[in-house]
């Protein structure tokens, strides 16, 4: 069981305020990612829930106990962390009991928790070896063990593969959501990424400046973004914004076209400009075309078009795929 | 510096240095040992000869060597006890964040600036005084009777006077220790739900632990030649109760004028000293590797 609440959480440091005022559900055994571009206070909130940091007014309950006021070790949750922070002078093995060692734990139990950790994670030829011995990807495995084995109510990630180059990024991406549909334990994770977000979460909460902007699952994010600070940050490449008279004609104060959502062609489109940069992903073909009166808009092709810088194309949004907004910013 | 090149440049740059530091250690040592070998007391001049080993046989048959011996050792290990534990309680305390931090770790480190012969004779005349001394009066007004600290606990106040000036640099070191240790791990530990002492004996400990081995390592070469505090407090007194054995080379040296007998002394606390940092290597030396 692990369900969090949060309740009206408020944060600041010092002077500055960095949550001013979050309230927000968790359930059972869901993933959830925090998402939002660098200072947006989902690394805050994290550790707000952890318990290493103390909220600043609010509420933090855990399976519906307030927990406001408990330390880390009591609110019965794990982390990871961007770091590993793993201990250097302890073995894997030494690493992954620590937490059962700090319990009490008997020998027997400890054992057998480390044992059935390190062969869920593959880590079992490595038990006897040293953090510095490991590569990265091994190392977050070994960061992830030592959370499992407490059996805790919930996993706190935050930003786990940050450090990992990309090709383990994308591995690891898949052992975590793995993990999860193995354990069913409660997931937070946080992460800048929205490509991560998307592919692991089963509900994101996207942070800007320490308010939440929506919560929901990822597709939902995606086809009706709240706002349009979630539109442009769900989505890759960001969806095209247009402003002023184009956008009059929706009868909006802003539109905005998702790059995939953008057919191209030879002859004139809804706009029509010059491509800029054609990048060749193989699979898809990015075009950034200057258009007259909207600045740069970005489209998604196929990877078999060829069009080379200067030439003009058409581009035409697919008919139910424009979003509008508000002077607000709000979706319309 | 990788080519061949390089580094026969690099060697006949750094020739006349490491020329000029092996004469300056060799040729002491050297006169040293040859003088151990002669029957040579300055009230006797021109009368030098070769004797063998008897400076030797001397310096081992006098019962003070041993008393000098185990006085060293007791001298040494008293302030390393005293310095490692308490640098280490004060680098803890210190590494917390206070007011006025800077100020406070300026104060902590300041007796090691002080003279050992000067904080020695503060020591002495100012705090221990059985008369004007700051703990004799601090006695009297619990109605005590004074403590004659250099007359009663001659060593134990040695002790005190060098592990004073030895703690600033031993906290200062394990300051610095602290400090390094990764914020995200204390973090992690508090979550794994490890309490205060935990954190300390399986965390803080184990970080330190090279650090405390430098420590030790660098006091130790310092402290097996203590003189000077020796020299204005208890003069090896009372009888040879604080007589090391730098203390006993020098009694033999320029007091009894025996430079034969106190060069043989030197030569075994070179050959001590070499013990004890073999053995002291050794048994701390895993810390230094990886």
């Amino acid at each position: 069981m692990g369900s969090i609440t949060l309740k009206n959480v408020k944060k600041s440091f010092g002077g500055v305020t960095v949550i001013p005022d979050i309230s927000l559900d968790i359930e059972d055994g869901q993933f959830v990612v925090f998402v939002g571009p660098s200072g947006c206070g989902k690394s805050t909130l994290l550790r707000l829930i952890a318990g290493l940091e103390d909220v600043s007014d609010g509420m933090i309950a855990i399976d519906g106990e307030d927990m406001t006021k408990t330390a880390p070790a009591q609110r019965k949750l794990s982390m990871v962390f961007q770091s590993y922070a793993l201990y250097p002078h302890m073995s894997v093995r030494g690493n992954i009991a620590f937490p059962l060692k700090m319990e009490k734990a008997p020998k027997e139990k400890i054992d057998a928790a480390v044992n059935n950790a390190a062969s869920i994670l593959n880590l079992t030829d490595y038990l006897d070896r040293k953090p510095r011995q490991l590569s990265g990807g091994q190392r977050q495995r070994v960061a992830i063990g030592r959370a499992i084995v407490r059996q805790p109510k919930a996993f706190l990630f935050d930003e786990p593969l940050s450090n990992l180059d990309a090709a383990l990024r994308v591995a690891m991406r898949l052992e975590i959501s793995e993990l999860h549909n193995k354990l069913k334990t409660t997931m937070v994770y946080v992460t800048h990424d929205q490509v991560e977000a998307m592919t692991m979460a089963d509900k994101i909460v996207v942070l800007n400046a320490g308010r939440i902007e929506q919560y929901g699952s990822p597709l939902e994010l995606y086809q009706r973004p709240a706002n349009k600070f979630v539109a442009g940050f769900i989505g890759s490449p960001k969806m095209n914004f247009v402003e002023g008279a184009e956008a009059q004609k929706h009868g909006a104060h802003s539109i905005g076209v998702r790059p995939e959502h953008l057919t191209v062609s030879r002859g004139p489109g809804t706009w029509s400009g010059v491509v800029k940069v054609s990048e060749h992903l193989g699979s898809d073909t990015f075009l950034h075309v200057d258009v007259e009166g909207a600045g740069t808009m970005t489209t998604r092709t196929s990877g078999d078009v060829a069009f080379k810088h200067g030439e003009t194309v058409g581009l035409t949004p697919v008919e139910g795929r424009v979003y509008r907004f508000d002077a607000q910013g709000m979706a319309v | 510096m990788a080519t061949a090149q390089t580094q026969t440049a690099a060697r006949f740059m750094m020739a006349p240095a490491v020329l000029l530091l092996l004469a300056w250690m060799i040729i002491p040592l050297s006169m040293t040992l040859y003088f151990s070998f002669q029957r040579y007391n300055l009230l006797m001049p021109g009368m030098e000869y070769f004797t063998g080993f008897d400076n030797y046989r001397y310096f081992f048959a006098n019962p003070n060597f041993w008393a000098a011996l185990t006085n060293t050792l007791v001298l040494v290990g008293g302030v390393l006890a005293i310095t490692l534990i308490g640098g280490t309680l004060l680098a803890l305390l210190l590494d917390q964040p206070m007011f006025g931090q800077g100020i406070v770790r300026l104060l902590v480190i300041a007796p090691f600036f002080v003279m050992p012969t000067v904080s020695a004779l503060v020591w002495k005349n100012m705090l221990m005084h059985p008369v004007n001394g700051f703990f004799a009066w601090l006695a009297r007004v619990f109605g005590f009777q004074p403590i004659d600290w250099f007359a009663q606990f001659p060593m134990f106040s040695i002790i005190m006077i060098v592990a004073w000036q030895w703690l600033p640099f031993a906290t200062l070191i394990l300051l610095t220790a602290l400090q390094s240790l990764d914020e995200e791990q204390r973090e992690a530990a508090g979550m794994d739900g490890a309490g205060p002492l935990s954190l300390f004996f399986y965390i803080i400990l184990p970080h330190i632990a090279r650090a405390l081995t430098v420590v030790m390592l660098i006091q130790t070469i310092f402290l097996l030649s203590i003189f000077a505090e020796i020299l204005v407090t208890t003069n090896g007194g009372p009888g040879v109760a604080t007589t090391n054995l730098t203390f006993l080379i020098y009694m033999q040296s320029l007091l009894q004028f025996d430079v034969g007998l106190a060069s043989a002394g030197g030569i075994v606390a070179v050959i001590l000293a070499n013990i004890v940092a073999i053995f002291l290597l050794r048994i701390v030396g895993k810390n230094l590797e990886a």
